[in-house]
């Protein structure tokens, strides 16, 4: 079979709908990520003994075991354990919150640590209670140095969507093995579909360096 | 009545006793100046005041209330007591005035311009009157000491810390820090301060303690006993530093 660019063309509204679920899955995930990551991260690096257990537990349960793991568990195991009914689509972004959160988590309890222990005293030392010399002063500079770490997650994110094919949600890998299912264009689907993830991640690492370059670190 | 007092204070980091029954106890518009060689715990004993140290051991009282009342009472000594480090920790993402202003805003609850003409006021105080647009990162150490102590002034303390406001400084910068010094202590606050300046400890100290191995070592008027160490190891030290 000879391989014809132009057939790429065909499959394009295919393509474009299964990038709309991935992109579904992966901004849920991340959205659902970034709250439970900030959460566990703000209790790793100031909550007592016992928030403290809890996060780090999460952070490493999450941390040594693949996302196919995570997924499928939730999709075929969680319903026999707790008799919980999960679509394929909850379960895909379920995983990415899970496993973003507790990236995340390292991320965040990381920025706000490497922030100067003297500013966190100075604020302190003014009177403020410590909720708002996080609020204040600690978590905007944090925020400046989370963006690298996070934006290169987002990337890691996006990409872990595909290993949801092992659930059969409809996103973009699932619909390029389907295309090439019924016509056998391996070369053409496989770039078209790799062009797409290119797209996606192109225009999320572009969109990261433009608000990190607008921000400084300081 | 005294306003700081130590009864019988400890202060311990795990095995390493820090600060050993110190007894101390200090009256409105005092100076005190604290000396002695580092590691003798004139830090610990300072940062203790205003419970940036939990002490471990005995009491503290900061102007009838105690540094162990928990996290309410800590925030009503800290208001209080006002500090100025060593490494001058300005928020480096702030300008000057708004680093003078946050206190009062998210303190005393002052409107963002209430705050900022207060903030003014303070800046003008110190010398620096046309650098509140700047970030600390354009100031010199001086000038940023200076924005420091004006923010430790802003939220109206009772009596300022300072742990060598002037160490980090190059000699010709210090003296514009020790000038905003000077005046404080001429209009009369309460200051407990640790410095290795003992032109400033004989001009304005009411009273000067050396401090060894987390005691109390000496404790008099600086004029006496700076010209005529008591002690044989303050002797030494001074001999150090001058
Ligand atoms: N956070 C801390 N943890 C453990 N040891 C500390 C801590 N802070 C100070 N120390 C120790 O306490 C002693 C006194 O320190 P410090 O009060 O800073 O002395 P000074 O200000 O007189 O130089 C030193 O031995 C120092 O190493
Ligand atoms: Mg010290």
């Amino acid at each position: 079979m000879q391989v014809d660019w132009s057939i790429m063309f065909d499959f394009i509204p295919q393509l474009i709908a299964g990038a709309k679920v991935t992109i579904y899955i992966t901004v849920l995930g991340l959205i659902g990520g970034i709250v439970l990551g900030s959460i566990a991260g703000l209790m790793r690096a100031y909550g007592g003994k016992i928030l403290n257990a809890i996060a780090f537990t999460y952070i490493e349960l999450i941390r040594g075991t693949p996302i196919v793991v995570q997924v499928m568990f939730l999709y075929f195991a969680l319903p026999v354990l707790a008799d919980i009914r999960i679509d394929p689509m909850s379960a895909a972004v379920l995983a990415i919150v899970v496993n973003a959160g507790a990236y995340i988590a390292e991320i965040v309890r990381g920025a706000f640590l490497s922030i100067n222990k003297g500013l966190t005293e100075a604020g302190l030392a003014i009177g403020m209670p410590h909720w708002k010399v996080l609020l204040y002063i600690i978590g905007p500079l944090a925020f400046r140095r989370l963006i690298p770490p996070l934006g290169n997650q987002f990337i890691v994110s996006l990409k872990d969507t595909s290993l949801f094919i092992v659930i059969g949600v409809g996103e973009l890998t699932r619909t390029g093995q389907e295309i090439m299912a019924a016509n056998f264009r391996a070369v053409e689907i496989w770039t078209a579909v790799a062009i797409c993830y290119l797209i996606m991640t192109g225009t999320m690492t572009f969109a990261l360096r433009s608000v990190e370059k607008r921000m400084k670190i300081l | 009545m005294s306003f700081i007092e130590f009864k019988n204070t400890s202060k311990a980091f795990g095995p390493l006793q820090v600060l050993k029954d110190v007894d101390l106890s200090t009256e409105k518009g005092e100076v005190v100046v604290l000396i002695g060689p580092s590691g003798s715990g004139k830090s610990t004993l300072l940062r203790c005041i205003n419970g940036l140290e939990t002490i471990t051991g005995g009491d503290l009282i900061v102007d009838g209330l105690s540094v162990t009342g928990g996290k309410k009472v800590l925030c009503e000594i800290r208001q209080e007591a006002g500090m100025v480090f060593q490494q001058f920790n300005l928020f480096p993402q702030m300008t000057a005035l708004q680093n003078v202003a946050l206190g009062p805003r998210k303190v005393r609850g002052l409107s963002k311009d209430e705050a900022e003409i207060q903030a003014q006021a303070l800046l003008d105080k110190v010398g620096l009157s046309d650098k509140g647009g700047h970030y600390p990162a354009e100031l010199s150490g001086g000038q940023q000491q200076r924005v420091a102590i004006a923010r430790a002034l802003a939220v109206k303390p009772k009596v300022m810390l300072f742990d060598e406001p002037t160490s980090a400084l190059d000699p010709e910068l210090k003296h514009e820090v020790l000038n905003v010094m000077l005046q404080l202590a001429k209009e009369g606050m309460t200051m407990v301060v640790v410095t290795h300046e003992m032109a400033f400890a004989k001009q304005v100290g009411t009273r000067l303690i050396f401090m060894e191995h987390g005691k109390i070592a000496v404790d008099d008027d600086p004029r006496t006993v700076i010209d005529t160490p008591p002690n044989p190891r303050m002797k030494d030290f001074l001999s150090h530093v001058e």
